[in-house]
């Protein structure tokens, strides 16, 4: 299967319903480790993300990929932000022109995406931030040779789990050196969500 | 949750709605935007300073727009740097083709945020420099962090770089100028009640009757250590001793003293801790050139304060002692 307009947007409709649904659950991850903003930020920035791509007409994959990223850089704010607005800016570029995407580029834009974030955040993995769940995610999906939600899902949400065990060297956490151990990323949990929709859309379209 | 607002999700566009009221003078809002700048921006031959960076930390920034200080202050949401694009606006509204100089706290959103927003406008032919404060000397500098956070300091980044732009200095020179702020300046915080970002509701963090958080920045985040609360005597001690320690001070040093009140924090309590610092800095050897005891840099109702020294040399001296006319800026 190829990723289609409408799913992208069924992709970020569903990823907005789970940020507002869980967005006290992200505040309260956040402000364990951080400065107590991840959920609100990310509501307000979904909110607007859906408002901007639903029902609106879209020729192309990449049309829509970059409204997304402009949107999450404008409205999110703080270091989530521009970290997924680059995501999904890089996401957008990679598959340019593109009407839908077909399983090999969706990978290779994913890529393009953590190289991105990496840049913008002069980070790598293992350092208990989104890439944390982004990273493995990604490996994971180059070893396969079509899309697999239970494969994308699951890997999303172990990763995101293994944040815990980590000690924080980037962003807000790493002030709290040791404290933060014992405390999920807030980044990843969001970054979880995002996957696990994806996953959701991919299941609902077979 | 106690607070005079409207509606928590609205409360930075309320705020410069009430903030625009009282200086129509002086300031403007950039239509659509919540960047804040002189009202006769851009000033001809002049290089462009902003700042900026989430809101609750008033008068941070807004409140050192004014001649010899900043031209344009970018307000995020509560504690979360504002976006690329309303920091782009800003520089664009300041830049008089002399170039705009942009002040940046060390957070990983703020530097992210305006180091996109600089692209952006050299994109568009500005010439942007920047400068990233990290004053507070309660996080370890080692590689395997992203760095001490930037606190009460940037103030004084804020008058000197200022006042150097007003005298006609080249970006270049407000950088250097500005540079040497940031390696002569140091900070500590501690709070004894945490505070309560509007749109969570809550308190970001909770303390006994009897306790005390030493090292905290200033968003509500947790500090590096929590422990029993001690006299004020103790606590000029130990966030003086910190700063002191971190830099080369030599007996003769002129420095200049910010004791910062986090948003909740009585004068009196102020005072009273000025009262130790200014004992240790003269039990040092220190000429204490000029003490500012204040609300400068608050993290919303927390109470709790900050102690920065700045070790002056001739210029930054007569630079942070030149005229501003900026609403919140006095000794």
């Amino acid at each position: 299967m190829e990723l289609q307009v409408e799913q992208i947007v069924t992709w970020m409709e569903k990823a907005n319903e789970k940020v507002q649904d869980n967005k006290e659950y992200l505040t309260s991850l956040d402000q364990a480790i951080g400065d107590g903003d991840h959920g609100i930020n990310m509501a307000r920035g979904f909110k607007e993300v859906v408002q901007k791509v639903s029902g609106s007409d879209y020729e192309t994959a990449s049309d829509i990929l970059k409204d997304v990223a402009m949107t999450l850089m404008g409205k999110v704010g703080g270091a989530a932000g521009p970290l997924y607005g680059t995501a999904f800016l890089k996401l957008s570029a990679s598959v340019k022109g593109k009407k839908s995407i077909d399983y090999g580029s969706f990978v290779t834009g994913l890529e393009e995406a953590l190289a991105g974030m990496k840049q913008r955040g002069k980070s790598e993995q293992g350092e208990k931030t989104l890439i944390d769940t982004w990273a493995p995610v990604i490996e994971e999906m180059k070893k396969a040779d079509g899309f697999d939600c239970d494969l994308l899902s699951a890997t999303a949400k172990a990763a995101m789990e293994k944040t815990k065990d980590i000690k924080a060297t980037k962003g807000r956490a790493s002030y709290l050196g040791d404290r933060s151990i014992g405390h999920l990323d807030p980044g990843s949990v969001s970054s979880y969500y995002l996957f696990t929709s994806l996953a959701e859309t991919i299941r609902g379209g077979k | 949750m106690k607070k005079i607002i409207n509606n928590p999700e609205e409360v930075v566009q309320d705020m410069l709605k009430g903030l625009i009221a009282a200086h129509p003078e002086s300031l403007k809002q950039i239509p659509n935007t919540t960047a804040i700048v002189r009202k006769d921006a851009p000033v001809a031959n002049k290089v462009g300073i902003v700042s900026g960076g989430g809101s609750g930390h008033e008068p941070a920034h807004a409140g050192y727009i004014g001649e010899g200080m900043l031209d344009a202050a970018v307000c995020g949401e509560m504690f979360t740097s504002p976006t690329p694009d309303q920091v782009f606006e800003a520089i664009k509204a300041v830049d008089s083709g002399s170039g705009v100089f942009l002040v940046i706290k060390n957070y990983t959103g703020d530097v992210m945020n305006f180091e996109m927003a600089a692209e952006l406008a050299e994109a568009e032919g500005i010439d942007v420099e920047k400068v990233v404060v990290n004053d507070d000397v309660a996080v370890e500098d080692s590689s395997f962090t992203t760095g001490r956070r930037g606190i009460a300091g940037t103030v004084f980044v804020h008058k000197i770089a200022g006042a150097k732009a007003d005298a006609g200095g080249s970006l270049q020179e407000v950088k250097d100028v500005a540079e040497k702020v940031v390696v002569n300046v140091r900070s500590m915080g501690m709070a004894v009640t945490p505070c309560t970002v509007p749109a969570a509701g809550k308190p970001s963090f909770t303390l006994d009757e009897n306790e005390m958080e030493i090292g905290i920045g200033i968003h509500g985040e947790p500090g590096i250590e929590r422990k029993k609360l001690t006299s004020a005597d103790e606590i000029a001690e130990e966030l003086t001793q910190k700063v002191l320690e971190d830099i080369e001070f030599n007996s003769g040093d002129e420095v200049a003293v910010m004791i910062n009140g986090m948003g909740a924090t009585p004068e009196m309590e102020l005072y009273i801790l000025n009262g130790r610092v200014q004992e240790i800095l003269h039990e040092r050897g220190l000429n204490v050139h000029k003490t500012f005891v204040g609300e400068y840099m608050t993290s919303l109702e927390m109470a709790g304060c900050s102690v920065t020294l700045l070790k002056l040399d001739k210029e930054t001296k007569q630079l942070l002692d030149s005229d501003s006319n900026a609403s919140a800026f006095h000794s």
